[in-house]
């Protein structure tokens, strides 16, 4: 049988055996979590159970996280809080009506912030450098008491490149500003501590995490405003309304429980392996480059650009091997622009255009990458030779 | 795993994405009797056709091609290199884009483009043959001015647009899928958008 090898764990990421476990646990728990009888007590208690493992990993108090349906969902609350039109809900910052972001943000963020410019709000996109990182010096001179929100991610999903999310949050607070992060390529992959990276708002997701799809959460700082996406419900204690998806949860709470033993030692096997990748790769393919921050990056995520070579054929042709990779965000694979993120971290579109990303798991073994190393010289080369670029 | 799901593509897309027919491999020591470029990388696509011409039988004899692009573009200069052997220069060059996406099955509707550019290397191919032998007079002057390069959308289309009720630019590359590859059209198409609305609807 021909090897599968997947390594496209940002896009998403298998179940963990053991959250699988959790979660065929929790499937008989399916009594109504608001509901005071023993079987919404028991699925209640799950819930909470996961809400502050949550918390507690990157310490905070289980209050502060919100369950959402997605990371999506998370990062879209975040962004509409601060101007619900509602008279009840106005915050003191609606007043101000600048929102700062990056140009490298997911979609998620990028067409919420689109949707708030329409509304009149100006909304700052920050341009990053080579490595994708933002240009802090344009952040401090745009910043001012206008700005509302500053939110910019904490890792890159394309190109792995981690911010400097404190520095960043500070000159938010400087300037009185509420200060969000996108943490949902990071949370479980590298550290993240509510308190020592001052945020007010962080954005989670379970599916990235070897955890389930379909679940995300919120982590709220005490007494920062807040206000409903999802409306007409008391649960979460009135800050998103529908029945908790409580499988999920468990799923969810049980994720960030492996991460607690599994994160570190995994980051630094990825690590190794990364560099065995980029090694093979540089060995055995001429004309390429690698993308992202050399040292400020996830540890197993890998974008590199092959020149002559196109992104969806090299993605093909390496999934015909039963190599799974991914061009740009697996969210815009749809589309035929190349990616936003490599354009603002100034690549020529045809670089762009002839980029991979390699994400690596839990899973991979040196086996895998060496096997990938052979399939992608191959491919490139099959992909060059019938190529108007030489 | 593989044989449950359905590709991306049609299997003949696929079938020509793993098996490209007619590569030009050694470009250099090829004598083509005609040659077409189009495309560009920073749209992501680009191809090269050359043709071989029977000057007997006025047919094409040999179709070569080089592609830089998505599977779907390099399965479309593959197809089209088996389907035009044997037509005469005539029923080649009025091939359409159309005609292309049916051999391959079809391709979904973000793929068009790709039988659209290979239908227009086809064409620059011959229309070269044409020009090289002198016979110009076969070269059907392009009425219309293409403005949009990627989904080949040209001015005459981008007026029908606007009479059908686009007014924005948003409207616009609704009905014409124009700007939606590399969208280095889109100032050109809105300073288009406001003159044509000028033109047919301004008091």
């Amino acid at each position: 049988m021909k090897r599968k090898v997947y390594l496209d764990h940002n896009a998403t990421t298998p179940l963990h055996p053991e959250v699988k476990k959790t979660m065929i646990e929790a499937m008989d728990a399916f009594g109504n979590p608001s509901s005071l009888h023993s079987f919404g007590r028991q699925a209640r208690r799950i819930i909470d159970d996961a809400r502050d493992r949550i918390a507690s990993f990157i310490d905070g108090k289980g209050e502060d996280i919100v369950f959402s349906g997605s990371g999506s969902e998370a990062n879209n609350t975040v962004l509409n809080l601060l101007y619900c039109a509602a008279r009840h809900c106005e915050a003191p910052h609606t007043k101000r009506h600048q929102i700062i972001t990056s140009q490298i943000e997911h979609p998620c963020i990028l067409e919420a912030a689109a949707c708030l410019e329409e509304r009149g709000i100006d909304v700052v996109y920050l341009p990053v450098d080579r490595t994708g990182k933002i240009d802090m010096d344009k952040y401090s001179s745009l910043i001012s008491d206008k700005t509302a929100l500053v939110t910019v991610m904490m890792a890159n999903n394309e190109i792995g490149t981690i911010q400097d999310i404190k520095e960043i949050g500070k000159i938010a607070h400087k300037h009185g500003a509420m200060f969000h992060t996108d943490a949902i390529q990071a949370v479980g992959k590298i550290p993240v501590n509510v308190h020592e990276l001052g945020v007010d708002y962080i954005s989670l997701s379970a599916h990235k995490i070897y955890g389930p799809k379909g679940v995300g959460a919120l982590y709220v700082s005490p007494g920062v405003p807040f206000c409903p996406f999802i409306r007409g419900g008391h649960q979460e204690k009135g800050r998103r309304a529908g029945t908790e998806n409580t499988i999920g949860i468990a799923g969810f709470g049980k994720a960030i429980e492996m991460r607690v033993t599994e994160m570190a030692p995994e980051a630094k096997r990825l690590l190794s392996l990364k560099a065995r990748l980029k090694a093979g790769i540089e060995k055995n393919v001429p004309n390429i480059q690698f993308n992202g921050h050399p040292a400020d990056s996830l540890p197993g995520t890998l974008n590199v650009s092959f020149f002559g070579a196109e992104g969806e054929a090299i993605l093909l042709y390496l999934d015909l091997e039963g190599i799974a990779v991914s061009t740009g965000s697996a969210c815009a694979s749809g589309s035929l622009d190349p990616s936003h993120v490599l354009i603002a971290a100034g690549l020529p579109a045809e670089e762009a255009h002839g980029s991979i990303r390699i994400s690596m798991g839990r899973d991979n073994t040196e086996e895998d990458i060496d096997y990938t190393v052979e399939k992608i010289a191959l491919v490139i080369d099959k992909i060059r030779k019938m190529s108007t670029v030489r | 795993m593989d044989n449950k799901f359905q590709w991306v593509y049609s299997e003949k897309v696929k079938d020509h994405f793993i098996h490209p027919r007619n590569v030009l491999e050694d470009e250099a020591k090829y004598n083509a009797d005609g040659r077409g470029i189009v495309g560009n990388i920073k749209c992501g696509d680009e191809m090269i056709v050359a043709i071989k011409v029977d000057k007997e039988k006025n047919t094409i004899a040999e179709c070569k091609w080089k592609t830089y692009g998505c599977a779907s573009a390099i399965a479309s200069t593959s197809i089209l290199s088996e389907i035009v052997i044997g037509k005469t220069l005539d029923q080649a060059y009025h091939l359409t884009a159309k005609d292309i996406a049916k051999e391959l099955g079809g391709l979904p509707e973000h793929k068009i483009h790709c039988s659209v550019l290979g239908h227009k290397a086809l064409r620059a191919a011959i229309e070269d043959y044409y020009t090289r032998s002198g016979m110009t007079d076969k070269v059907e002057e392009e009425k219309a001015h293409i403005i949009c390069q990627c989904m080949n959308v040209t001015d005459i289309e981008i007026e029908q647009a606007v009479l059908e009720g686009a007014r924005t630019y948003l409207e616009l590359q609704e009905h014409t899928k124009l700007g939606t590859v590399c969208g280095q059209c889109k100032d050109k198409a809105i300073q288009m958008l406001e003159e044509y609305k000028k033109k047919h609807f301004s008091k």
